[in-house]
């Protein structure tokens, strides 16, 4: 295990969508202010298991999770959690990029309404500085009232990635960021994330084996075994591509496998 | 508030519209059974099949109740209207997909859209200027139950056609694709291999249509003639059910009245047996 | 050899047989169309439109009746539109798949959809005219068209709201919106098209009506003063003036002329913009 404190701790959580099982006793430590690669092939339960660190599988009908999570300490299924507050501290980035219909500035503006920002210096503030932050302030500074979706896929991703970064989170989740993106846009998201290194908790899916060793301190390995998605193996990056413990991590992180 | 005081509001809230707008129809059965229980308590059902003719009366006892004329109305009107629409129905459906050019089936579709937003009291008009006036030249009086199968059969023929457009459409391309491998003519590949794999929708738009033509009231009214009596030929002017009760509830008073609302309960009855019908069939139990 | 010469003659004669189904519902349309123009539109002008039937309606114009049309069209949208969008709203968005609720409220409604005009009439004058006492009125009219046109109204929205992509929904999620925001300020706007057409195709149904309205909202033909008086719809006019004054039949026409114009004009939006707004949201997202 890693010296840092673990902001994520799982601790034997199974997840079943209706009666399959896609998550089995998982038990993870995300180390805080690190890049944790989750990796592992399509259909693993990857993103599943980040849906369970912010309860999004609440949003999906017939999912039932067992087992516990900590979020900075606290379990998150706990009765009477605070969902949104839970959910503003963890940012998550999806795949495809997901920006609202709505105007760019809006789509920074309206999650920050709803957690009570309302003060209309503040808002210019917190949006310029986001935007700021992913590289875009530049790109889109005069015409913040602009449709999001006329942004280009990699413009997208980062005003995605600007809109969890408003809400200060302290965690982020990320589900393969670049590989809806062209390589050109996808390296720059790529470079984005790394620069996040410290001041986030950073868990991210990834099939890129190259990217993984990249941006990440760390890397974990899921797999599907015959009762759904299992963690094989967790350590730091380099341990697990140059000397996996495990031999299906060998197999795998060597491309005989997966 | 915070956040989950008002989902939780909004939650109660919309559960309330969606129970309003579901007992809407409890409402309707509940008021059709209030208002007919005074003509069921003092003639009963049966007087409605046996008694002599239908000469009601505000007093049960005055009156004579018998429905069954306007029972073979709306029968025959609407059998003869089915059998008319659903072959041309499905045969505009099959123009769609197989027969018309591309630019021509998108127009006919749209055609055929506009005719299913026709009212029925405007083609009751129609039938009442022209079609009735065309019959009486065959065959007095004119306002028949054929008039009535005519324009029954127009008025349905658009939900017919949509329906069997929508499940003309749902045939997977690999079976087309198939029968032309086999080198299958069109009519073949319709006959054979499309008009089966389509045939629970169609079924279904037979029902919805059987639906449309027994609710129907205006166009009826206006077109055939509203003499109850059983008829005995295509001719013979005719009165539905639906007809019977536009005519009579202007006057009707006590056990006529509630007379009247019995035959809407009959009409209420029909109707649920056909959606649970359509309900069968759409759930794939009666296989294709 | 000769199978195939048959097979050939099926195929043909099959051929015609469709063409000419297609070519008669094409024409009996025209002809309905062509007669109503023959006898109608010479009526028609700014003076029909806006005066008041005289005569029992054998002269004057339509404006009363209009205005009273227009009247119980508004009081079925004002109660329709509300309770069809909250319904639509929990069937789409906070229904589980297999919930008692939204399965019992479904079927419901598609035994609504199902249910006669005239029944509705029925319904309605015991119900609206006679148990809350609201008598032969605007209002009794309106809201039992109001109880008939929602089940295509919330169809349409609901339809809307199942056209809005799921990562709206799971990116508003996970920034810790709540539902209510999300719906208000995401999938309202996202899916208004839905609703739009859901309420074009509504006010349409509403237009076409007759028999329900016989009993609700009565035959009264003068200028409405309140929600409360009684007043004649447009359908109800043509059905009048055809079957209870003799020599109405030009009115009539005149009358159904205008109420098809309006209905093609309503249902013709409806199905242009489903085309383009349904499927251009579908297509963007």
């Amino acid at each position: 295990m890693s010296d840092a404190p673990a902001y994520l701790k799982t601790e034997a959580l199974s997840l079943r969508y209706g009666g399959k099982q896609a998550l089995e006793e998982i038990a993870l430590e995300v180390p805080r202010g690190e890049i944790t690669a989750l990796i592992g092939p399509s259909g693993c339960g990857k993103t599943s298991l980040l849906s369970c660190l912010n309860r999004l599988t609440d949003l999906v009908p017939g999912a039932r999770v067992t087992g516990r999570v900590w979020v900075g300490g606290k379990d998150i299924f706990a009765p009477g959690t605070d969902l949104p507050a839970l959910r503003r501290r963890i940012g998550m980035i999806f795949q495809r990029p997901n920006p609202f219909p709505l105007s760019i500035r809006r789509n920074l503006e309206l999650p920050l309404r709803e957690h009570g920002i309302a003060e209309r210096a503040r808002l210019d503030e917190t949006v310029e500085k986001a935007l700021r932050d992913v590289g875009l302030w530049d790109e889109v500074k005069d015409r913040l009232h602009a449709p999001a979706l006329r942004l280009s896929g990699g413009q997208q991703q980062r005003l995605c990635l600007a809109r969890a970064l408003a809400l200060e989170p302290e965690a982020l989740l990320m589900d393969e960021p670049c590989s809806a993106l062209d390589p050109l846009a996808g390296g720059v998201v790529e470079d984005l994330i790394a620069s996040l290194r410290g001041r986030y908790t950073i868990l991210i899916v990834t099939h890129n084996l190259a990217q993984a060793r990249r941006i990440a301190g760390r890397a974990a390995l899921l797999w599907w075994k015959e009762h759904g998605g299992r963690l094989i193996e967790e350590g730091p990056t380099r341990q697990i591509f140059e000397a996996p413990r495990d031999e299906l991590t060998a197999a795998y992180v060597q491309g005989r496998r997966g | 508030m915070s956040h989950s005081t008002k989902d939780a509001l909004l939650a109660w809230v919309l559960r309330a519209c969606a129970v309003a707008a579901g007992l809407i129809v409890v409402l309707i059965v509940v008021f059709l059974c209030l208002e007919a229980a005074p003509a069921l308590r003092n003639a009963g059902w049966a007087r409605f099949f046996t008694d002599p003719s239908w000469h009601p009366n505000r007093r049960a006892a005055d009156g004579t109740f018998n429905l069954t004329p306007m029972l073979w109305g709306t029968f025959f009107a609407m059998t003869g209207a089915v059998l008319v629409a659903t072959p041309l129905g499905v045969l505009s459906a099959a123009f769609l997909h197989f027969y018309a050019p591309k630019g021509l089936a998108v127009y006919y579709r749209r055609l055929i859209e506009l005719l299913a937003g026709i009212p029925s009291v405007v083609y009751g008009f129609w039938g009442l200027v022209t079609l009735v006036p065309l019959i009486n030249r065959v065959h007095p009086p004119g306002a028949s139950l054929l008039a009535g199968i005519a324009i029954l059969s127009i008025m349905i023929l658009p939900t017919i056609a949509l329906m069997a457009d929508a499940a003309l459409a749902n045939v997977p391309r690999a079976y087309l694709h198939g029968a032309a491998a086999l080198g299958l003519s069109r009519w073949g590949t319709l006959r054979g291999v499309v008009l089966p794999a389509a045939r629970s929708g169609l079924f279904t738009g037979v029902i919805l249509e059987t639906g449309r033509a027994i609710g129907e009231t205006m166009a009826i009214l206006m077109v055939c003639g509203n003499v109850v009596q059983t008829p005995r030929s295509l001719f013979d002017p005719i009165r539905t059910l639906t007809a019977n009760i536009a005519l009579e509830m202007a006057y009707a008073m006590g056990d006529h009245r509630s007379a009247l609302f019995v035959s809407g309960l009959m009409l209420m009855g029909q109707i649920v047996l056909l959606v649970a019908a359509a309900e069968y069939i759409g759930r794939g139990r009666v296989h294709g | 050899m000769a199978d195939a010469r048959a097979a050939r003659a099926a195929d043909a004669a099959a051929a015609a047989l469709v063409w000419s189904s297609a070519v008669l519902v094409t024409g009996v349309f025209a002809w309905v169309l062509f007669d109503l123009v023959r006898l109608g539109a010479g009526q028609i002008d700014w003076a029909f439109l806006t005066g008041e039937p005289e005569d029992f309606g054998r002269g004057g114009g339509i404006g009363t009746i209009l205005v009273s049309t227009g009247l119980i069209l508004g009081v079925c949208m004002a109660v329709a539109a509300p309770l069809g969008l909250g319904t639509a709203v929990l069937l789409a968005e906070f229904t589980p798949d297999g919930s008692l609720l939204g399965l019992l409220v479904r079927r419901s409604l598609d035994v609504l959809a199902g249910v006669p005009s005239i029944v509705f009439g029925l319904f309605g004058n015991a119900f609206f005219c006679v148990y809350l006492g609201m008598g032969f009125s605007i209002l009794s009219g309106g809201l039992t068209s109001a109880c008939m046109v929602l089940p295509i109204l919330i169809r349409s929205t609901e339809e809307g709201f199942r056209s809005v992509p799921d990562e709206y929904r799971m990116g508003a999620a996970a920034l810790g919106m709540s539902r209510a925001a999300a719906l208000r300020h995401i999938l309202l706007p996202a899916a208004s098209p839905g609703l739009v057409v859901g309420l074009t195709l509504g006010i349409g149904r509403a237009l076409a009506e007759t028999a329900a309205l016989i009993f609700t909202s009565g035959y009264v033909a003068r200028m409405p003063e309140s929600l409360f008086d009684s007043g004649r719809a447009l359908s109800l006019h043509i059905y009048d003036l055809s079957m209870n004054v003799s020599g109405g039949d030009p009115r009539a026409c005149a009358t159904a002329l205008v109420l098809v114009a309006l209905l093609l004009a309503i249902n013709g939006s409806a199905s242009w913009m489903a085309e383009r707004w349904l499927h251009r949201k579908v297509s963007e997202a």
